[in-house]
């Protein structure tokens, strides 16, 4: 990270902790709201935020660490979330997970995810939190395409 | 010469919009404007027949006239074919109403899903919204928890503790400030009917926690969302911020005096954080680790405050049964299951959707008369009810009236109403693995029977399925004991229940696992 750029995540930081600090259980609201502006939340965020809550540096880790939602690095490109819970798999959803493995390629962040809500649809992924459903591996790939054309 | 305009409906609900809903109305919008007619765009809520999603509906003088599944290319010859104003289409469904799998259903708490703006508070208002927090407000708190406990509503999430019980707790409990917490981490596979109502009702969901506020005195609420439904947290931060703006929430809701605010808290994709003391650690800023009960925490619950906390739709049948009165509701359901159940209907199923129809319904009734057996039209091999930490119930067991204590006996959970079929093309090994799998990954770490138990279990199942035919009645007695150790000794559901789906697994398909009968009976 560049100094520049390190500097405006800091700045981004600083006013989301201002904004948000005050409210009861403030740390979640916190995180989500870094990783939303930034994309991950850096370690260089952990001091500032666990000094403006009163916390250790170990607690917020800890915290973020715990959930799976938070990243500490940036994703390379569009998040690809592919459904490998039950209902998804009773509708061939590990074929399709092991599809994307092998088609995704370096320019995606493909991530499992357990339950989208959309059971009744299955299989089905989300691309940037966009929905889809009933995804086999040619949809898959048509998806894929899509977003390398438009990227 | 001016017309009214057409009023068209195309669902905004996640399935619809996984499924092309947006670019649907796209293309009603773009196709209307190039043949001049005036139509309005209603973006409602689904009606929960997934099948037929995006279900595209009309007005027309004979009543709501569906078309689907529709397409952005189906859209020209829908026009041609006149159907704005009700004309016949291939995609033609008839009146929406009498779809046979919706009219024959019960619906109560989902009376109005899909039929009105989800965000619209004169809409929400005209089908009886609102009604039950009206007349919550006219009579006094103690009546209003007393309607609770006379419906015989259990929450609806899974643990089906009885929720006039806990909201007396509440109201009896003093302290400066109390707590209204929904959970609404749905993480249950096969699970769908709280995202629903959030994206399709949330008003109602709003008017439950709002009565649960005013009657236990509590002033603060908050919903728990999972951070996987974006859609469903949007549509509630919009609701919240219209219902505060016209009195519902706020300082003095409808002027009766009584404050009530309510607030959405992210979740972070924790499947553990749906456990109600986990929750609330998450809700708290903490790591989502659970709590061990004692304090419950209607008396020592979020901030170690008296706390109301009950599942989406276990608040969101408390409006019908204030408006309607406590008898109505009592009416449905049998036993000690009283009531209706949204029940969701999954994974390959071939009519996939949402059911609401009062306790007492059977698994083969919802299985072949409204679910049409499997998508793939293989039979149906197996079928897990109530979350990844329900049992596979065998065909045996399919004409058991659904009722919590009925199915219970038989060591089957009801839990969130969620119903997960299989083909025959399913190996059932390789799902038992996958639960002691799936509890390794989202176990909290708290108790060691859920921790280590979990990472134990995937290898004996492992030893099970692969290792040598001498070893297997072995591995299958060690897998049995340590499913006893985890139900019996586990802090939470998490690693309670997660023997469920593989017990049942192995007793009902041992073939599975390269088990014959007789060595079954031998373990």
């Amino acid at each position: 990270m560049t100094t520049s750029t390190a500097d405006k995540a800091r700045h981004t930081v600083q006013q989301v902790l201002e904004a948000q600090r005050q409210q009861p259980g403030a740390l979640l609201p916190i995180l989500h709201a870094i990783q939303d502006a930034l994309g991950y939340v850096p370690a260089d965020a952990v001091p500032d935020i666990a000094e403006a809550l009163n916390l250790s540096r170990a607690e917020v880790h800890g915290v973020i660490s715990y959930y799976h939602h938070f990243r500490t690095t940036p994703a390379r490109g569009p998040v690809v979330q592919v459904c490998r819970a039950e209902a998804c798999q009773a509708c061939g959803s590990d074929a399709l997970w092991e599809h994307a493995s092998r088609a995704a390629g370096p320019g995606v962040t493909l991530e499992p995810v357990y339950c989208l809500g959309l059971c009744a649809t299955a299989p089905s992924m989300s691309i940037n939190d966009k929905p889809y459903a009933r995804v086999n591996p040619g949809k898959f790939d048509r998806l894929l395409a899509q977003l390398k054309e438009a990227a | 010469m001016t017309m009214a305009p057409i009023t068209i409906y195309v669902p905004r609900d996640s399935a619809a919009l996984a499924l092309g809903a947006d670019e649907v109305a796209q293309a009603l919008v773009a196709e209307a404007t190039r043949r001049k007619v005036n139509i309005e765009l209603v973006r409602n809520g689904s009606r929960g027949l997934f099948w037929l999603e995006p279900l595209v509906e009309v007005a027309t003088a004979q009543g709501r006239v569906a078309y689907g599944p529709v397409q952005p290319e189906d859209v020209a010859s829908l026009f041609e074919a006149g159907f704005h104003t009700g004309g016949p289409h291939p995609l033609g469904l008839g009146r929406t109403e009498d779809i046979d799998f919706l009219r024959r259903q019960e619906r109560l708490t989902f009376a109005r899903m899909g039929i009105t703006d989800p965000l619209s508070l004169a809409d929400y208002q005209a089908h009886e919204g609102y009604a039950g927090l009206r007349q919550a407000l006219a009579l006094q708190p103690t009546e209003v928890v007393q309607q609770v406990l006379d419906s015989g509503l259990r929450g609806r999430g899974g643990a089906a503790f009885p929720a006039g019980i806990k909201w007396k707790t509440v109201a009896a409990a003093q302290a400066a400030q109390k707590y209204v917490v929904c959970n609404a981490d749905e993480g249950d596979s096969g699970t769908y009917s709280d995202r629903m109502t959030m994206e399709g009702d949330p008003y109602m969901l709003i008017e439950g926690m709002t009565i649960a506020g005013i009657s236990t005195g509590a002033t603060r609420g908050y919903i728990y969302v999972r951070s996987e439904y974006p859609h469903a947290i949007a549509t509630l931060n919009e609701a919240i911020t219209r219902a505060t703006a016209a009195g519902f929430l706020g300082d003095d809701v409808l002027g009766s005096g009584k404050a009530f605010h309510l607030e959405v808290r992210k979740g972070a994709g924790s499947y553990v954080c749906g456990e109600e003391t986990a929750m609330l650690e998450s809700i708290e800023g903490k790591r989502g680790v659970v709590r061990a009960k004692p304090p419950i925490p209607a008396l020592k619950g979020l901030f170690g405050q008296p706390t109301v906390i009950n599942n989406v739709i276990t608040f969101a049948s408390v409006p019908i049964i204030l408006a309607r009165g406590a008898a109505f509701y009592a009416n449905y359901g049998v036993g000690r299951s009283k009531g209706t159940l949204p029940i969701q209907l999954a994974g390959n199923i071939k009519h996939a959707g949402l059911v609401e129809k009062a306790f007492g319904v059977t698994l083969r009734e919802l299985l072949v008369d409204y679910g049409g057996g499997t998508a793939s039209g293989r039979p149906i091999k197996a079928v897990q009810v109530g979350g990844p930490l329900g049992a596979y119930v065998p065909e045996a067991q399919w004409d058991l009236p659904m009722d919590y204590e009925a199915w219970a006996a038989v060591g089957a959970t009801v839990g969130h109403g969620g119903i997960v079929v299989h083909d025959d093309t399913a190996d059932l090994s390789k799902l038992a693995r996958y639960a002691m799998e799936f509890c390794a990954l989202e176990s909290c770490g708290k108790c060691t029977p859920c921790r280590i138990g979990s990472t134990r279990g995937v290898e004996v199942i492992d030893r099970i399925t692969k290792g040598d035919a001498q070893n297997k009645p072995q591995q299958v007695k060690l897998l049995r004991d340590l499913c006893d150790t985890m139900v019996n000794g586990s802090l939470c559901a998490m690693g309670g229940m997660t023997p469920f789906p593989v017990l049942s697994a192995l007793n009902h398909y041992p073939q599975d696992f390269g088990l014959s009968n007789p060595e079954r009976k031998a373990a």
